[in-house]
C-alpha cells in the first residue's frame, strides 16, 4: 500500500512523469495542478457535465473521475494536443468558424470527444454525433451550432484524404 | 469586415485551443484559497462559532462580520442583505464565516472543524405562508416589492367589462412556474487581493464588474480608485453572474486583506447549487373577460413571485414580469397587480428573461385555453389577438413601428407547415400512434402520441423606461497610429460573443477587417462603465455607442462625407491626423430618446425603446405507457432587427431556446425546509445533446433605428417562449393539460389520473 | 485527506487475491472508477486502503464457452458494446450499457462494477437477472459461483466474501424463440438515472400461449427485483391475457419509494404498464 506514487504517462504525445503524487488524485488534477496544463477544465467534479474530457488510449473519459495510480503508460490527449503545431486543426478551426463555441467552457471536452468519434467514424450522421457528444453539457449553444461544426468538420476532414 | 457576416468569433482561437485562462485557470503568488461556511437551519438566531480546539489553525485565515470595516451590506438595490450573518440567519447557506488556507483542500478540511450555533426560529417557506404575515421576515410584511399597472378602466375593468357586454365570457386561469438554475457549465469564482495601499483588486467570472466595484467600495469604505474588478473568460452567466459577484468577490476580498494574499475562492457545483441566486417561482393569476368576437375586453393579471430571503434584484424582475403580463395581445383595460414574497429560501435573481418567461408562459396557456373554448386555431386566434404598429401596449405605449408580429408568425408557423403537420398529428394519434422518429437504446418502440404546439411573444429590449437615462452607459473608443482601433467598454463577454459583435459594429464604420479592432480587457481601472451587461442592453444600447463613437470619430478625421474608407486610406488619413492633433480618441454616453415618456410611479409610457417578436412552433412525441415527452421538432421566427453576426446571433436564439425547452421538461429544482435537495448535476439536469431537438430558426430583420444598423436586443427573447409551446403540444398529443411547469412525466400522469376519475 | 489514503495497485489476480487473504479487514476495491471517484470528489468516501484493481487485464475478456457467454468482471461497458459475441447472445446487455451515462462513462465503468456497487437502479442488472446468470467469485481458495437472482441479500449488499472478488459472470443462454427487452425510464436522454428498469425474456409456445417468461425491475425496491409472482400470472396465458395479469400483478410485486428523482406512484404505475406492454408483445 502506497501513499503517493510516481507515474509515467504519455500527455499528447510526449512522455510525463510525476512524482509523489497521491495515488487517487484525479487526473484533472494531475493536469491542471501538477503539470498545469489548464485547457482541461472542471465543472461538476461527477463525472456528468464532460468538461473534463481527455482521451485515454483514444477514448473518451471524464478526467475527474480517473485516478492517476491508473494512468501508468497510457496515451493521453488533451484540447492542448489537438492543434496542428501553432495552427489550428481543421476541426477547431471549423468549429470557431460554425459558432460552435460561446463561452468556450465545455469546448475542450466536445472537441475532445469529437476528435474520438471522428477517428473511428469519419462520416457520422447527425444523431451519431449527438450520441457521441451526449456526455458533454453545454448550456450557451443549444448544441445546433456545434452538431453541424462536427458535420463540417468531418466532411472537410474527409474531403482533405480525398475520400 | 461588415455588418452582417460571420467572421471567425475573436476569441474563438483561444477557446479552441486550451489558452483561454477562465478564473480557475489562474494563480497568483502566494495565492490561498477560501471557503465558505453557511448555515444550515432556514430562520435562526446566530449565536457565534466554535473553531475545534483539537485541529491546526496556524496558518488557516478565520473572517467573520467584525472584519468588514464598512456596513455589513450587499451594495444592490436594497441594503437588506448582509455580507455574512451578523445575529439573524434567514435562509439555509446563508454565509457566516469564511476561511482561507494554502490549499483548497486544507481548506475544505479545515471547515468540517467550525461549529455554528443557530438557534431555529419559526420560517416562512412558501407564498402563502409569506403573504399571510404571520411571521414576518422581511419589511412590514414580508413584502419586498409591490407593483400596479392601470390602463383605462383599471381596478375592477374585468367585472365592468363582463356587466357592459352580455356575450362576453370570463376566464380565469392560475399559472405556476418554479425554479430555474442557471447551470453555466464555470462554476462561480473570483480571486482578490490586496491593491494599493488599502485597497482591492478582484479578478473573477462575472457580468457586471461596476457592480462588483460599487460592492466593495462600499463594503471596505474605499474611494472607486483604490478598487479594480477585471473580468476573466467567463464560462456562461445567463444573468447568474449579474449581482451574485457582488457577495463572491466581497467574501475573497475579506480573506485577502486579512490575510494580506491573493485569496480565490472557486465554488464546487453543488455549493454553487445550493447557494446562489436562480429564477424566481411564479404564480400568476388572470382573469379576463373575452367578447363574443373573441378580442379581449379587460384583463387582471395577478403575479406572485417568491424572491427568497433578501429584495436582491427582485424588484427589477417583477417590473419585467408585470409590464409584460399579457405579453403582444391588445387589450384596452387591464388592471395588473405584482408582488415579491419574502421566504427563508436562498434569495433568487436574475436568469434570462428575468421575470418574462414566468409570465409569457401563463399568458400563453391562458391564450390557449380560450382558443380551444372558443374552438379557435391556436394560430389564427393569436393572430387576430396580436398587437400591430397603432396599438398601445399595457402601460400605454404607442408602438409607433418595428413590429413584426405578422412576420415571425408567417415564417414560424410556415417553417413548420402548422396546419399539415396538426393535421397529420390527428391522423397520427387517431390510429393510436406512430414508431419513435428517433429510435433510441431502452426507449422501446412503443407508438407514440405527437401533438404541436405554439407560442408567441415579445421582449422589450435594455432598460425599462428611463433606465438608461439613468445608467449613461459609456464608451471610449481611440483611434492608433496606423489606424487600429482599440475600444475601452465595461461590457463583458460571457459566451455571447460581446467583444467580436462590438469590434464588428466598430469595424463596419471605418471599412476596417475585424483583427483592426482591439477591445480591452474589461479592467475597471482602464474602461468605463458601460452599464451592466445584462436585460438585452449589450449589442442594442452599448453597440449603438460603439457605432456613434466610431461615426464621430470617422468624421473628426475624414469628414463628415467619409464612409467606409477601408484599412489604406484609414490608415492614411489617421497617419496624418494623428500628425497635425496629436491624437484621436472620444468618449461617449448613450442617448436616449428625448420624447421617451415614461412614469416610474404609475408604470405609464414608453416602457422599452423596441421590442423584439417571435413566435415558437414545438413539436412532442409522448410515449403513452409512461408519458415521457420527446421534443421532435422545433421551429421558430425571431425579430433580431438586424443579425449583427448572423451566426452569433443565431447562437444566443437557439442556446436560449433550448434553456426555455428544458424549463418545460426536466428542469426542476425542489426544496425541503428551504433547503435544495437534488443540488448535484446528477439530479439537477438540463438537457443534453440527445434531448435537445434539432432547432430550425429564422432571424427576422425588422429593424430599430435606435439600435446599431438597426439591431435590437435578442438576449433574453428566446428564454420566453418554448415552455408554453411544449405544454400545447403535449396537450394536443395527449389531451392532458398543464398549467404549471415542469411538465414532467410524474406530473402528468397525475393530472392524466385526475381529469380521468 | 487525499494524502493519508493508501493504494496497492494490482495487475495480477493472484497479487489482487493475496492481499485480500492476508488483510486484516477487506480495503475498498477500485475498479473503473465511474461509482467511487463521484464519491471521493465529494467526500462522502473516506477510505483508508484501496485496492486498484483496474490494470488486472485478465479480468476483462469476453468469451463464448460452449452457449454460455463468459463476460469478465472488468469488461467495460464499451468493451460490451462493442463484442459481437455480447451482440449476438446478450443484445439487451448492449443496449443497457449504450444507456449508461454517456461514452465517458462507458470507456470506464465496467460490469463488475455496476453489479458490486449495487444500487437498485443499475442498468445492467435488470438485463443480468432476466437472462440468468451466475456470479463467478474468486479468492485463493477457489472459485464460488453464486446465481445472479441470489446475489444481494439487501440494499447494496452483494454476496461477496472479504476475500474475494467477482471474476466474471457466465450468461444464460437466450431460450429458442425467446425474445429479450430492455426497457429503461430515465431522467433524460442520456447521463439519465433510471426511475424505472425492465428486463425481460420470455417465450410464446406453438400453442399461442406464454410458455416462459423471466422479469425484472430495477430502481422499484431495494435491490433489483425478480418479478416471480408476475411472471406466475402471466405464464400458460396467451399475451393479450397474461399482459393484462402482469399489469396487475407487477403493481403489487414492485415496492418503489418516492426519491429526488421519481415518485413511488409513478414507478408502480409505469412498471405494471411496462410489464403489460412487454408481455402483450412477446
Amino acid at each position: 500500500m502506497k501513499q503517493s506514487v510516481d507515474v509515467t504517462f504519455e500527455l499528447n504525445g510526449a512522455p510525463v512523469t510525476v512524482y509523489d503524487v497521491p495515488p487517487l488524485q484525479r487526473l484533472l488534477d494531475t493536469l491542471r495542478e501538477e503539470l498545469r496544463v489548464t485547457g482541461t477544465k472542471e465543472g461538476c467534479g461527477e463525472g456528468e457535465c464532460g468538461a473534463c474530457t481527455v482521451l485515454i488510449d483514444g477514448r473518451p473519459v471524464n478526467s475527474c473521475l480517473v485516478p492517476v495510480v491508473q494512468l501508468e503508460g497510457a496515451k493521453v490527449v488533451s484540447v492542448e494536443g489537438l492543434a496542428e503545431g501553432a495552427r489550428l486543426s481543421t476541426l477547431q478551426r471549423v468549429f470557431v468558424e460554425a459558432g460552435g463555441a460561446q463561452c468556450g467552457i465545455c469546448t475542450p471536452g466536445i472537441l475532445l470527444a469529437a476528435r474520438a468519434l471522428l477517428d473511428r467514424e469519419p462520416d457520422p450522421s447527425r444523431d451519431t454525433i449527438r450520441e457521441a457528444i451526449a456526455g458533454n453539457l453545454c448550456r450557451c449553444t443549444g448544441y445546433q451550432r456545434i452538431v453541424e461544426g462536427i458535420e463540417q468538420a468531418a466532411a472537410e476532414e474527409r474531403a482533405a484524404k480525398g475520400s | 469586415m461588415s455588418v452582417g457576416t460571420s467572421p471567425p468569433r475573436s476569441d474563438g482561437a483561444a477557446k479552441v485551443n486550451g489558452d483561454a485562462r477562465y478564473i480557475d485557470d489562474l494563480a497568483f503568488p502566494d495565492m490561498l484559497h477560501g471557503v465558505t461556511v453557511r448555515s444550515t437551519t432556514a430562520h435562526a438566531r446566530y449565536r457565534g462559532f466554535k473553531l475545534d480546539p483539537d485541529y491546526d489553525w496556524t496558518d488557516i485565515v478565520v473572517v467573520d462580520f467584525r472584519d468588514i470595516p464598512g456596513p455589513n451590506e450587499i451594495n444592490l438595490i436594497e441594503l437588506d442583505q448582509p455580507c455574512l450573518v451578523q445575529d439573524i440567519i434567514r435562509h439555509p447557506e446563508e454565509p457566516v464565516l469564511l476561511l482561507a488556507a494554502p490549499t483548497r483542500e486544507r481548506a475544505l478540511e479545515a471547515r468540517k472543524h467550525v461549529h455554528i450555533r443557530e438557534e431555529p426560529l419559526p420560517s416562512v417557506l412558501d407564498m402563502d405562508t409569506a403573504a399571510a404575515a404571520e411571521t414576518v421576515i422581511w419589511g412590514e410584511n414580508n413584502e419586498i416589492a409591490r407593483l400596479t399597472i392601470r390602463k383605462g378602466a383599471g381596478v375592477g375593468c374585468v367585472d365592468a367589462a363582463l356587466e357592459a357586454n352580455p356575450g362576453a365570457t370570463l376566464f380565469e386561469g392560475e399559472y405556476c412556474t418554479g425554479w430555474q438554475e442557471q447551470m453555466y457549465i464555470e462554476p462561480q469564482g473570483v480571486i482578490a487581493q490586496p491593491y494599493g495601499s488599502r485597497g482591492v483588486a478582484v479578478h473573477g467570472s462575472l457580468q457586471c464588474p461596476y457592480y462588483v466595484v460599487k460592492a466593495l467600495t462600499h463594503l471596505f469604505k474605499l474611494h472607486e480608485d483604490q478598487v479594480r474588478v477585471v473580468q476573466t473568460v467567463t464560462g456562461g452567466g445567463f444573468g447568474g453572474k449579474e449581482e451574485y459577484p457582488n457577495i463572491l468577490s466581497c467574501h475573497a476580498a475579506l480573506l485577502a486583506l486579512k490575510a494580506g494574499k491573493p485569496v480565490k475562492i472557486v465554488y464546487s457545483r453543488d455549493e454553487d447549487l445550493a447557494c446562489t441566486t436562480r429564477r424566481h417561482p411564479c404564480v400568476t393569476r388572470h382573469r379576463t373577460a373575452v367578447g363574443d368576437d373573441g378580442s379581449w375586453l379587460a384583463a387582471e393579471v395577478d403575479i406572485r413571485l417568491d424572491g427568497g430571503a433578501y429584495a436582491t434584484l427582485s424588484k427589477v424582475v417583477l417590473s419585467r414580469a408585470i409590464i409584460h403580463a399579457i405579453g403582444p395581445y391588445r387589450c384596452p383595460d387591464v388592471a395588473f397587480d405584482g408582488v415579491v414574497l419574502a421566504t427563508n429560501t436562498p434569495p433568487n435573481g436574475a436568469f434570462r428573461g428575468f421575470g418574462a418567461p414566468q409570465v409569457c408562459f401563463a399568458v400563453e396557456r391562458h391564450v390557449d385555453a380560450i382558443a380551444a373554448a372558443r374552438g379557435a386555431d391556436p394560430a389564427a386566434y393569436r393572430r387576430f389577438l396580436a398587437m400591430q404598429v397603432g396599438d398601445t401596449t399595457a402601460t400605454n405605449q404607442l408602438l409607433k413601428g418595428s413590429v413584426s408580429a405578422n412576420e415571425v408568425l408567417d415564417r414560424a408557423l410556415g417553417m413548420a407547415e402548422w396546419e399539415s403537420r396538426r393535421a397529420d398529428c390527428d391522423r397520427i394519434n387517431a390510429s393510436g400512434g406512430a414508431p419513435p422518429q428517433k429510435p433510441r437504446p431502452g426507449l422501446g418502440d412503443t407508438p407514440r402520441l405527437r401533438g404541436v404546439g405554439m407560442s408567441f411573444f415579445l421582449h422589450g429590449g435594455g432598460f425599462t423606461g428611463n433606465g438608461e437615462a439613468r445608467i449613461q452607459g459609456e464608451v471610449e473608443m481611440v483611434v492608433q497610429p496606423g489606424g487600429d482601433i482599440l475600444i475601452l467598454s465595461g461590457s463583458t463577454d460571457i459566451g455571447q460573443g460581446q467583444r467580436t459583435t462590438h469590434a464588428l459594429i466598430a469595424a463596419d464604420v471605418f471599412g476596417l477587417p475585424l483583427d483592426r479592432v482591439t477591445m480591452a480587457l474589461p479592467d475597471t481601472s482602464k474602461v468605463p462603465d458601460s452599464g451592466p451587461t445584462v436585460a438585452s442592453r449589450t449589442c442594442m444600447v452599448v453597440g449603438k455607442v460603439i457605432e456613434d463613437c466610431a461615426v464621430a470619430l470617422l468624421a473628426r478625421v475624414m469628414g463628415e462625407e467619409a464612409a467606409r474608407p477601408g484599412p489604406d486610406a484609414w490608415g492614411e488619413a489617421v497617419d496624418a491626423f494623428l500628425k497635425a492633433e496629436g491624437d484621436a480618441s472620444v468618449k461617449l454616453k448613450y442617448q436616449t430618446d428625448p420624447d421617451t415618456r415614461w412614469n416610474p410611479d404609475t408604470y405609464e409610457g414608453d416602457a422599452y425603446p423596441c421590442y423584439s417578436w417571435a413566435c415558437d412552433v414545438v413539436e412532442v412525441e409522448v410515449e403513452p405507457d409512461t408519458l415521457e415527452v420527446t421534443i421532435s421538432g422545433f421551429w421558430s421566427a425571431q425579430d433580431v432587427g438586424k443579425a449583427i453576426h448572423p451566426v452569433i446571433a443565431l447562437g444566443q436564439l437557439e442556446g436560449g431556446s433550448l434553456q426555455g425547452l428544458g424549463f418545460a421538461t426536466i428542469e426542476e429544482m425542489r426544496f425541503k425546509d428551504g433547503k435544495l435537495l437534488n443540488d448535484r448535476m446528477t439530479n439537477c439536469i438540463i438537457p443534453t445533446s440527445l434531448d435537445a431537438p434539432e432547432m430550425h430558426v429564422h432571424m427576422v430583420e425588422e429593424p430599430f433605428p435606435g439600435g446599431p444598423s438597426g439591431a435590437k436586443g435578442i438576449g433574453e427573447l428566446p428564454m420566453d417562449g418554448p415552455a408554453p409551446a411544449v405544454l400545447a403540444a403535449i396537450e394536443h398529443a395527449t389531451g392532458i393539460r398543464l398549467e404549471s411547469l415542469p411538465a414532467s412525466p410524474e406530473a402528468l400522469m397525475t393530472a392524466a389520473a385526475r381529469s380521468a376519475s | 485527506m487525499l494524502a493519508d489514503l493508501a493504494v496497492h495497485r494490482a495487475t495480477t489476480l493472484a497479487d489482487a487475491l493475496g492481499l485480500l487473504a492476508s488483510a486484516a479487514s477487506r480495503p475498498a476495491v477500485l475498479a473503473g472508477g465511474t461509482d467511487l471517484m463521484v464519491l471521493l470528489n465529494a467526500r462522502t468516501w473516506t477510505p483508508a486502503e484501496v485496492l486498484d484493481i483496474h490494470g488486472i487485464d485478465a479480468l476483462r475478456g469476453i468469451s463464448l464457452e460452449g452457449d454460455r457467454l463468459h463476460l469478465g468482471a472488468l469488461a467495460s461497458y464499451a468493451d460490451l458494446i462493442e463484442s459481437s459475441l455480447v451482440q449476438t447472445h446478450s443484445p439487451a446487455l448492449v443496449e443497457a450499457s449504450r444507456t449508461v451515462g454517456a461514452v465517458q462513462i462507458q470507456a470506464r465503468g465496467t460490469l463488475g462494477g455496476n453489479v458490486a456497487n449495487g444500487s437498485p437502479a443499475g442498468d445492467t442488472l435488470p438485463v443480468l437477472m432476466a437472462q440468468g446468470c451466475d456470479v463467478v467469485l474468486v479468492s485463493s481458495a477457489g472459485e464460488r459461483k453464486v446465481r445472479f437472482d441470489d446475489f444481494y441479500r439487501g440494499y447494496r449488499d452483494p454476496d461477496i466474501r472479504p476475500d474475494e472478488l467477482i471474476a466474471r459472470f457466465e450468461m444464460d443462454p437466450l431460450p429458442a424463440g425467446a425474445k429479450s427487452v430492455f426497457r429503461k425510464v430515465g431522467t433524460r436522454l442520456a447521463q439519465a438515472i433510471s426511475k424505472v428498469i425492465l428486463g425481460a425474456v420470455g417465450v410464446v409456445g406453438p400453442d399461442g400461449r406464454v410458455s416462459s417468461l423471466r422479469l425484472s425491475a430495477g430502481s422499484v425496491g431495494p435491490v433489483p427485483l425478480r418479478l416471480r409472482a408476475t411472471e406466475a400470472a402471466a405464464i400458460g396465458l396467451p399475451p393479450a391475457e397474461a399482459a393484462v395479469a402482469a399489469r396487475a400483478a407487477a403493481a403489487e410485486e414492485v415496492v418503489p419509494i418516492d426519491d429526488v428523482r421519481s415518485t413511488a406512484d409513478y414507478r408502480r404505475e409505469v412498471t405494471a404498464r411496462l410489464a403489460a406492454r412487454v408481455v402483450s408483445e412477446l
